[in-house]
């Protein structure tokens, strides 16, 4: 009953700031899209750099949309009262978790298609660009949530946040891109689905503990 | 009891009085294993049959590689006690580490860079092993602009130790990963790592020097830690009757 609520506020309250959230979207697609200008418009290299290229952007946008997880929540004090009243902080930080997966992570993850096709991925690529940002971007929120717990109570975050987090993204960037790269040439890509699997089943354990530990050090 | 020891050392005073009596003993050993070791390993060991004489770098590279993850291990458990037992002497010593940390790591790639221009022809390759000793030291760069974003130290100590902990947990999966990104794209690298039986009097100089560059290290540490108590603790009143002393 207590989770319902706590997701049905979250989702209202990014709905109702819904700019914050269609600007990454934004950013997400203009990043890609200067690559053909910047390296070359021709389609054959484009479907060899595109897997890296879109996993890349993806990476960015979820670090730009992470903001709308707890900052606006932090100065008006109402997180400090989620946290008091709802007798379990797990439960405001993981609702908050997914409710940010699925108004930025989703997104991402519908918008791709459109990329996909913009970079000449074709056939089994596309499936698995598909298949690795829907398995990738909930880790990139969960590791994402850490981060930004840590950095809420700061001024100046968005550098420093950049800074924290990028480097705990990169077997999610590895294998997610590696997929793709797989099954653009002709390759069995499971193997690598299966890895950004158990770094989902992983996180989804295992990072909540220290999101509260994170929160809990912003909020005295 | 035994913990007793325990108790104390997170007694500011207590670490502070007794790492200055460490300290000269600890300078005396270090620098007599850094002379050894530099002898044996630049003059008195024979040169590399393929490598010639850039093989002495490896005195240097392989002892501040080591030094680099050590350290990192060492601070996250320091920034893990401290934060678990709110011990700040803990978290002292997690903050001195990281920059002396984040040294080594940078020393290890660029000794590692300077070995590869002769060797390899290049400056940089996308190794697997040097690709993680760089997100290593991003880690501590993290690390270290992370404690000084706050203004308030112990919330910093306490922000920093939280990352630590998330960075230790996750360091064999970025190193795995790299490895298995690295071997997809490329093999052969790696073997070049792999040397034939090494010569026992470069056995002595390496052995040395790894000694040597952790306790170099340690001392620097340690310098480090009293100056973080010294700015802590400023104006109580044991430590203006250590310093008047």
């Amino acid at each position: 009953m207590m989770i319902k609520i706590l997701l049905h506020r979250e989702l209202l309250r990014h709905w109702r700031s819904r700019q914050d959230l269609i600007n990454p979207l934004i950013f997400f697609v203009i990043a890609v899209s200067m690559f053909p200008l910047a390296v070359t418009p021709e389609g054959e290299l484009l479907e060899q750099i595109a897997p890296g290229v879109i996993w890349v952007a993806a990476l960015l946008a979820t670090m730009l949309s992470l903001e709308s997880l707890y900052r606006d929540d932090f100065h008006d004090g109402t997180l400090e009262l989620l946290l008091m009243q709802s007798g379990s902080h797990y439960k405001v930080v993981i609702v908050k978790i997914i409710a940010h997966w699925l108004t930025s992570g989703l997104p991402l993850v519908i918008i791709s298609p459109i990329l996909a096709v913009m970079m000449h991925l074709k056939g089994d690529s596309f499936w698995a660009l598909l298949s690795s940002l829907l398995l990738g971007t909930p880790v990139l929120s969960l590791i994402g949530s850490v981060g930004m717990g840590l950095t809420v109570g700061l001024r100046q975050s968005g550098v420093l946040l950049s800074l924290l987090v990028l480097p705990l993204y990169l077997p999610v960037l590895i294998f997610g891109a590696s997929a793709v790269t797989s099954a653009a040439m002709g390759m069995e890509y499971s193997g690598q689905l299966a890895y950004l699997g158990a770094f989902l089943f992983a996180s989804l354990s295992l990072v909540p503990f220290a999101s509260v530990a994170a929160i809990r050090v912003s909020i005295r | 009891m035994s913990w007793q020891w325990f108790h104390r050392l997170s007694s500011p005073k207590w670490f502070y009085q007794i790492s200055g009596r460490m300290l000269p003993w600890l300078w005396t050993i270090t620098l007599a294993l850094l002379a050894f070791g530099l002898y044996q390993g630049l003059y008195n060991s024979p040169a590399d049959y393929q490598q010639g004489n850039s093989v002495r770098i490896m005195y240097l590279h392989v002892p501040t590689a080591m030094a680099s993850m050590f350290f990192y291990v060492y601070m996250a458990i320091a920034a893990a006690v401290g934060y678990i037992w709110r011990i700040k002497v803990a978290h002292m010593v997690a903050v001195s580490i990281a920059p002396v940390g984040a040294m080594m790591t940078f020393l290890a790639l660029f000794t590692g860079s300077f070995w590869g221009r002769p060797t390899w022809n290049t400056w940089w390759i996308w190794d697997a092993r040097i690709t993680s000793e760089l997100i290593l030291l991003f880690l501590y760069l993290g690390f270290m602009s992370l404690h000084q974003a706050f203004d308030d130290r112990e919330v910093g100590d306490r922000a920093a130790g939280v990352l630590a902990m998330v960075g230790l947990v996750n360091i064999p999966i970025i190193h795995y990963s790299v490895y298995w990104w690295n071997t997809l794209h490329q093999g052969a690298t790696i073997s070049k790592f792999e040397k034939p039986t090494i010569d026992p009097s470069m056995l002595t100089a390496l052995l040395t020097m790894i000694v040597a560059i952790i306790l170099f290290a340690l001392c620097i540490i340690l310098i480090r830690i009293r100056t973080e108590i010294m700015s802590r603790e400023y104006g109580k009143q044991w430590l203006k009757e250590e310093i008047c002393q």
